[in-house]
């Protein structure tokens, strides 16, 4: 259980770390509409912002073929906030953190809201069951499918010998 | 020390705006060296969360002037303070172990202040390359009679009067002896609850 991720200090494992690294990539990519329709309400009440939603430029860096040289890609559109949900309205002390790609204010908001409530020991079973277990369904899915569209166009050079190693190699990377 | 982010204050409630007039505040300060600012309660400092062992003042400044290109040195007095995870959070500074590689160092109090010639003083091309100290003191007094100081130098009509307290002895003597570099040196802005004093390295201090 998520309790035991914490040291006695009150600081977070490297377990938990992780973990929570996983869902606030998940709730990164959630859309807007999802998020709002489970976690509106817990977003009213008194916010405390500890750092207020803003957007800002990010610099995607990639590598060729997934494991050459680092280069930039270009830059993509981030918006960040760091907020206190409502204790009262919760049953939460915890601050959530969210990065989300564009420029959406609420779905930064809503998903930072999401991260606090996640970090909750009581709250985590309820949350998790309601959030983290359908969005990773979901783009699981979403995965398949684009990899699928993907698989179908691919084209084999029977002339040219693929390297060793590449193939799946490279999906995983990219 | 470790700090929590659930246990950081927050920063300034309008980030443009409050760190515009704490700027102004700051402009202030050097360019009339030696006399009182207050930043208003109401004003930037509304809503922000100061950590412990911090002046207002001090807190609000840094915040206002620091990002993540700057790097920071913290007294021994900041050492049980979150003082260090509250700036890196909210402006991204870096935070270094010697005072010499710094551009900004933040003293609790005068007497943690380290020697002023150990700090970067910038070179004759870059004399801006230099370390900005904000400083905690026990007490600001300025135009009183029997004053520590009499300051002379640019913004600064005549002479004026200003006592620092809590400052190691030989401040006053250390400051006089970095100043032989000028244009190179170090500027220094002394914090007292809400309220700062500028001491560029253009005003000389006589007393």
């Amino acid at each position: 259980m998520l309790h035991n991720y914490y040291k006695p200090d009150g600081t977070p494992t490297q377990a938990h770390l992780a973990q929570r690294a996983r869902w606030i990539a998940l709730l990164a990519r959630a859309p807007q509409d999802w998020l709002e329709a489970r976690l509106g309400v817990m977003c009213e009440g008194n916010l405390e912002w500890l750092r207020p939603v803003e957007t800002g430029l990010m610099m995607v860096q990639g590598r060729a073929g997934g494991s050459g040289q680092r280069f930039n890609l270009g830059e993509v559109s981030v918006t960040r906030c760091v907020l206190k949900p409502d204790a009262l309205r919760t049953g939460c002390t915890q601050v959530g953190v969210a990065y989300v790609m564009g420029g959406n204010h609420r779905q930064a908001q809503l998903a930072a809201v999401a991260d606090a409530l996640l970090q909750e020991p009581t709250l985590y079973p309820h949350w998790s069951s309601v959030l983290i277990d359908p969005l990773t369904q979901m783009q699981t899915a979403q995965s398949h499918t684009k990899s699928a569209q993907a698989q179908s166009t691919r084209v084999e050079f029977f002339t040219v010998a693929r390297e060793a190693g590449a193939g799946a190699h490279d999906e995983a990377q990219a | 020390m470790q700090a929590l982010l659930k246990d950081l204050g927050r920063g300034f409630a309008q980030q443009a705006v409050c760190s515009q007039a704490v700027f102004r505040h700051v402009l202030s300060a050097l360019s009339l060296p030696g006399r009182l600012q207050t930043l208003e309660s109401d004003g930037a400092l509304a809503g922000m969360q100061t950590p412990r062992a911090a002046h207002p003042a001090a807190a609000a400044v840094l915040l206002a002037l620091l990002d993540q290109d700057c790097k920071l040195w913290l007294s021994e007095g900041f050492e049980h303070s979150d003082a260090a995870a509250w700036l890196r959070f909210h402006t991204g500074c870096v935070c270094v172990d010697n005072p010499a590689e710094a551009d900004f160092c933040w003293v609790a109090n005068g007497a943690e202040l380290p020697p002023l010639h150990q700090l970067a003083q910038g070179s004759a091309e870059y004399p801006d390359l230099s370390a900005t100290c904000i400083v905690q003191v026990e007490q600001l007094q300025v135009q009183c009679a029997a004053a520590q100081w009499t300051l002379r130098g640019p913004g600064i009509q005549g002479s004026t009067q200003l006592s620092v307290h809590g400052l190691s002895k030989d401040f006053a003597a250390q400051r006089n002896a970095c100043q032989t570099h000028f244009p190179c040196g170090v500027d220094l802005l002394f914090t007292h609850g809400q309220t700062l004093v500028g001491l560029p390295r253009s005003t000389l201090i006589e007393g």
